[in-house]
């Protein structure tokens, strides 16, 4: 059977999706990348390797995707590197086709999608601060001591949520510890964080823009019920959960290189050997110039696969011809 | 005086031909670097924007390297920067560096201040005849390079290899620079713009076109917007700026040329407010009747008159239908955010592009 491979590799997780010629998800995996991309790609794909074995599926595309798409991609021989927004907005429109609007939110940043007639017409990404995103959530349930699994639920119990300030990361959580010391409860609390990261995402990434149901919401936040029930509350529609929600980049890019492939008629997938290689990554500062710019040397069996980092483009060049 | 002045794009090459030519000792400023930030950030307020930290190194970089004089220009109304220079001189002199600081105030708003200054810079070592001699070689210098500054821009996109027309055009500013006098100057641009018409270019090949706007130094120093416009022209896109030396320095000083670009943006901002703001709106009037594909505003992180202008923007994006992406910028090195989001604007472009043609 033919298929297609999908990598999203972000800042707190790495996602893969093994696809069918239907687009069908065959297999997917949600992991951490735990701030090491290389590792987390190789443990993946050793992973994805193990769960279709047996099943005579064959890998006719691979695509790559999230903050380290260009490495990944140089890792796996992707047919195509795209950047998550497209990503996204591809995977969300082939899973609920007359979607208008996309709500995502990962580990270190959220954006917003607006589509019309299946296509991409306006998009906005979170840029200067982290509160309204995954990892802020993650370390507000270690501080108050609550599985991240729990934290939505918790939210829904609450009868009166607190107003806790919403616009960055520091402020909002000074207001908790203050709210937390005088005596809120924690289902109080938590629903309080959840109504601030969603004011501060439409206030923030979602300014000025029409947002259309069907509204989608995907990303690894979208598994919290209580974030959930804050935006159908502060935008008063129904919100769509995909099933694949929190793999939706990796659908995107699987898709992606389910087109490019067939147009390109073969694959650069370097196979799932890739988990077994030895990948050394190496780096070192240029003086050239006083902008020390700090070069990344990728390759495996003393060979180097590829290198960037530079400004002026000159290291990147030495790779073409040497 | 040992003399020095921001860094701006490829305007030192004139600026500091007219300063030498009226006898001062010119300190070549710096080309900022992420050691220029590093020192701007240290000694500035915190709350400043991007602009304002990035001469502060400029300046103390220049001080170190033995300048005892700043020029710099000024500006009025609600924008801060119009404070900026007497701010850095401060700074400086707390620091121990008893420098002179020039600030060229606009002409028009402050004629006897602006005389006295451009008083100082020519009267000691030199005349009023000698100034307007140089002065008008220096202004040549500035059109040229505006003019191949926008060659580039048009070439870029449909070059084979976008390396050969950098390097062609980085050859040209040598030309350019090299020239001593108005008709020198005009033969250096002709031989410039000359040898990169002859790089070979993809003539079936359509670009997308997008128009640049925002705050004016982040527009026109490459070091702080990422080098956005190379970016842009490598990934096969015509960028067309909204902001040339010649015109802005033209427009503030001998007429007031912006009054078209802000009638334009009347009826969506009918009053300034303050930096380039007013302006940001009118030039995206102007690109969308000009049928460009998209607009990128770009503008240093807390920019009041810039983020009222991006407040307006989905207003002007319902009306004519020209999609507007906003970058802030500070002190981030990092490209990859810049790069995504670029990446998947030109996407929407494409395919807004491809919808329109299929119709």
């Amino acid at each position: 059977m033919d298929a297609y491979l999908g990598i999203d590799v972000g800042s707190v997780s790495t996602n893969m999706v093994i696809i069918n010629e239907e687009g069908q998800v065959l297999a997917n995996l949600y992991m951490r990348t735990q701030g090491q991309p290389i590792k987390a790609v190789q443990e993946g794909m050793r992973k994805v390797e193990e769960e279709i074995r047996g099943k005579n599926v064959e890998i006719c595309g691979v695509g790559t995707t999230g903050s380290a798409r260009t490495l990944t991609g140089v890792i796996v021989g992707a047919d195509t590197v795209k950047n998550e927004i497209t990503a996204h907005a591809v995977a969300a429109s082939f899973m609920v086709p007359d979607v208008q609007t996309v709500l995502e939110i990962g580990g270190q940043d959220s954006k917003i999608i607006l589509l019309r007639d299946g296509i991409v017409v306006d998009f906005a990404m979170n840029t200067v601060c982290a509160a309204g995103t995954g990892s802020f959530l993650d370390h507000q349930a270690e501080r108050l001591n609550t599985p991240i699994e729990e934290f939505g639920s918790l939210a829904l119990q609450s009868k009166g949520p607190v107003r806790i300030a919403g616009r960055c990361s520091v402020f909002a959580e000074s207001d908790m510890i203050h709210k937390q010391q005088m005596g809120h409860s924690a289902p109080d609390i938590i629903a309080g964080l959840c109504d601030a990261l969603v004011r501060n995402y439409l206030n923030n990434v979602g300014k000025g823009k029409e947002i259309l149901s069907p509204v989608v919401f995907q990303g690894g936040v979208a598994a919290n019920v209580g974030i959930r029930a804050a935006f159908e509350k502060a935008l008063g529609v129904d919100i769509v959960i995909p099933e694949h929600y929190s793999v939706m980049g990796a659908v995107g890019a699987a898709l992606l290189a389910k087109s490019t492939a067939k147009e390109k008629q073969k694959t650069d997938f370097r196979g799932f050997a890739v988990s077994e290689m030895d990948y050394q990554a190496s780096s070192f500062e240029c003086q050239s110039c006083p902008n020390l710019c700090e070069i990344v040397n990728i390759s495996v069996d003393d060979e180097i696969l590829a290198r960037w980092g530079g400004r002026c483009g000159k290291w990147e060049t030495l790779q073409k011809t040497g | 005086m040992k003399i020095s002045f921001p860094y701006m794009g490829t305007s030192h090459i004139a600026i500091s031909y007219l300063l030498e030519n009226l006898g001062h000792e010119v300190i070549y400023p710096p080309k900022p670097t992420k050691k220029t930030l590093s020192l701007g950030v240290q000694h500035s307020p915190e709350f400043a924007c991007l602009p304002f930290k990035i001469l502060m190194g400029t300046y103390l970089e220049a001080v170190e390297a033995g300048a005892d004089s700043l020029t710099t220009s000024g500006g009025f109304g609600p924008c801060r920067a119009g404070y900026y220079g007497e701010l850095h001189k401060r700074i400086l002199h707390d620091m121990g560096y008893p420098v002179k600081m020039l600030v060229l105030e606009p002409p028009l708003m402050a004629p006897l201040t602006f005389y006295r200054n451009v008083k100082s810079l020519v009267r000691p070592t030199s005349s009023w005849t000698n100034f307007y001699r140089v002065f008008r070689v220096a202004w040549e210098k500035l059109r040229a390079l505006d003019e191949l500054e926008g060659l580039l821009h048009e070439l870029r996109p449909l070059a084979v290899s976008k390396q050969q027309i950098t390097k062609t055009y980085e050859r040209g500013l040598g030309y350019i620079d090299d020239a001593g006098s108005v008709s020198k100057v005009l033969e250096a641009k002709d031989a410039a713009l000359q040898d990169m018409r002859a790089v070979p270019v993809d003539e079936t090949f359509t670009p997308l076109k997008i128009g640049i706007i925002g705050e004016i130094y982040v527009v026109l120093e490459p070091f702080v917007n990422h080098d956005i416009e190379k970016m842009l022209g490598d990934m096969g896109v015509y960028v067309h700026r909204s902001i040339f030396l010649t015109n802005w320095t033209k427009d503030n000083a001998v007429s007031n040329g912006e009054k078209d670009i802000r009638a334009m943006a009347v009826p969506y901002l009918n009053q300034l407010v303050g930096g380039h703001g007013q302006n940001s709106i009118g030039e995206t009037v102007i690109y969308a009747n000009k049928g460009f594909d998209g607009v990128i505003q770009l503008a240093p992180f807390t920019c009041i008159p810039e983020i009222v202008a991006k407040s307006i923007m989905p207003t002007i994006t319902r009306d004519k239908g020209i999609p507007v992406m906003t970058l802030f910028l500070d002190e981030q090195t990092g490209r990859a955010g810049v790069e995504t989001r670029m990446e998947a604007f030109l996407d929407l472009l494409k395919e807004k592009r491809n919808k329109q043609e299929a119709i």
